[in-house]
């Protein structure tokens, strides 16, 4: 038996339901609720999330040793090219050079040093260099996409890429993610880990996309903007981004000190 | 305290970026002392993920926590991972599901973190549709003691324990939701 697969839903559909569930948790905010620091893992207008978040309540770990801890890197991990995503090619890539630089902290200040940073993105087409991505927009032969570095004794990271370009996908008719790099950070414990995605700002995608969206709360949501900053712009060369990136759970250091 | 950044889904074009080579492989093919863990991620209507990406971190069979670097080893005239060297112990392992759902880890049993406690790996869940990661633990065997373990009803608790089979091979399945659902935790 085939069935029809049903006809994409439009962005109204998705908007209004974004729009509910803002509603609802500003209402809960203003009623005394918590910050939500946090994506909902549970965001129907993001199809995906559907089948994949449990729905049973976290159980709160009574102790973590081992997640206290976690894994370490070193200059065998990362060469030195490996923050340069321009130059990983013969030519150079099309689009608009940029670097993108921070600190990674711990929700205490402290910088993250020494630790992995990776992060992937579309070309500047908005085409990802991956099977899967069926998009036609043209992949670029002198752009992968993927870089990493180790963070410096300030926690500082640094990248060399070109701006990524907005994409379609399949989430609803019309669906478009605003532009970003996604990022993946280790803490000096696994409890810290973060996978996320870095936007850049004025995107006018930003309140049609359900994923970024999935973040209930303003400030929140901001935190995953980039700031455009124009002494990090070299002239005739590359403009400058700044992210900071603040690593969420507990470490040991801090656990130690708490108690 | 400063506010945490948040989190975002890995997507589904993390492949070309994450994954590395032997990153399943926490020791060589054929070490004597290596037991393999296995399993399959599920959704809530019970098929598999074949976009889930999963990490693994654990103590060494001693219940040393230190670590190692050269998960990710390159070859730096090629740019390209190089593969474990194989001499230390990194306890960090990288595994994305194939199209079945499937992972597949090699490594080394753990010790006991603390004296006393059953030895656990811990595994961090990613994937396409989950905008923030999930934590859970792969206990070898069951056993009492454990106050994680002692505070879940039986169902749950069986979801946090590795299946045996021959060969020191271990069945590991999770489930992000429905009836089976794995029992995820948060740290505070």
């Amino acid at each position: 038996m085939s069935t029809t697969p049903p006809a994409p839903e439009p962005q109204a559909v998705i908007d209004a339901e974004m729009a509910e569930i803002r509603a609802e948790a500003e209402k809960a905010r203003a009623d005394g609720g918590p910050e939500e620091l946090q994506p909902r893992r549970d965001y129907p207008p993001y199809r995906s999330s559907l089948l994949r978040h449990p729905k049973r309540p976290l159980v709160a770990a009574p102790e973590a040793f081992t997640e206290l801890r976690g894994p370490v890197f070193g200059v065998t991990d990362v060469t030195d090219l490996d923050g340069d995503l321009t130059r990983q090619h013969h030519g150079e890539p099309l689009g608009e050079r940029i670097v993108v630089t921070g600190r990674v902290l711990d929700r205490e200040g402290r910088p993250v040093r020494g630790q992995l940073v990776e992060i992937w993105q579309a070309n500047a087409a908005g085409r990802y260099a991956h099977k899967r991505d069926q998009h036609p927009a043209p992949l670029d032969p002198n752009f992968t996409g993927t870089g990493r570095c180790l963070t410096d004794d300030e926690g500082r990271y640094t990248f060399t890429s070109i701006k990524p370009g907005a994409y379609p996908w399949r989430n609803h008719l019309n669906a478009w993610r605003p532009a970003h790099i996604h990022f993946s950070l280790f803490g000096t414990a696994f409890t810290q880990r973060l996978v996320t995605q870095m936007y850049f700002p004025n995107d006018p995608l930003f309140p049609y996309d359900p994923i970024f969206n999935s973040i209930t709360d303003e400030r929140a949501r901001q935190r995953l903007i980039a700031t455009y900053d124009h002494d990090l712009s070299s002239p005739e060369w590359s403009l400058g981004y700044r992210w900071d990136i603040v690593l969420d759970g507990p470490s040991a250091t801090w656990m130690e000190e708490g108690r | 305290m400063r506010e945490p950044t948040p989190s975002q889904t890995v997507g589904p074009f993390f492949g070309y970026a994450l994954p590395f080579a032997d990153g399943g492989d926490l020791v060589p093919p054929g070490h004597p002392g290596a037991i393999t863990m296995h399993g399959v991620v599920h959704d809530g209507a019970g098929r598999p993920i074949p976009d889930a990406l999963l990490e693994f971190w654990q103590a060494d069979p001693a219940g040393g926590l230190d670590g190692a670097p050269d998960s990710m080893r390159r070859d730096p005239v090629t740019g390209t991972f190089a593969g474990r060297s194989g001499v230390g112990f990194t306890g960090f392992g990288r595994v994305a599901t194939d199209a079945d759902g499937h992972w597949t880890l090699r490594t080394l049993p753990p010790g006991p973190a603390a004296p006393g406690a059953l030895p656990y790996i811990s595994v961090c869940v990613f994937a396409r549709g989950l905008l923030h990661h999930l934590y859970t633990r792969v206990y070898l065997e069951d056993g009492p003691g454990d106050p994680l373990l002692d505070s879940l009803d039986a169902d749950r608790r069986a979801t946090l324990i590795a299946r045996p089979e021959p060969h020191a091979t271990y069945r590991f399945d999770v489930h992000l939701q429905g009836s089976e659902e794995t029992v995820f935790l948060e740290f505070g």
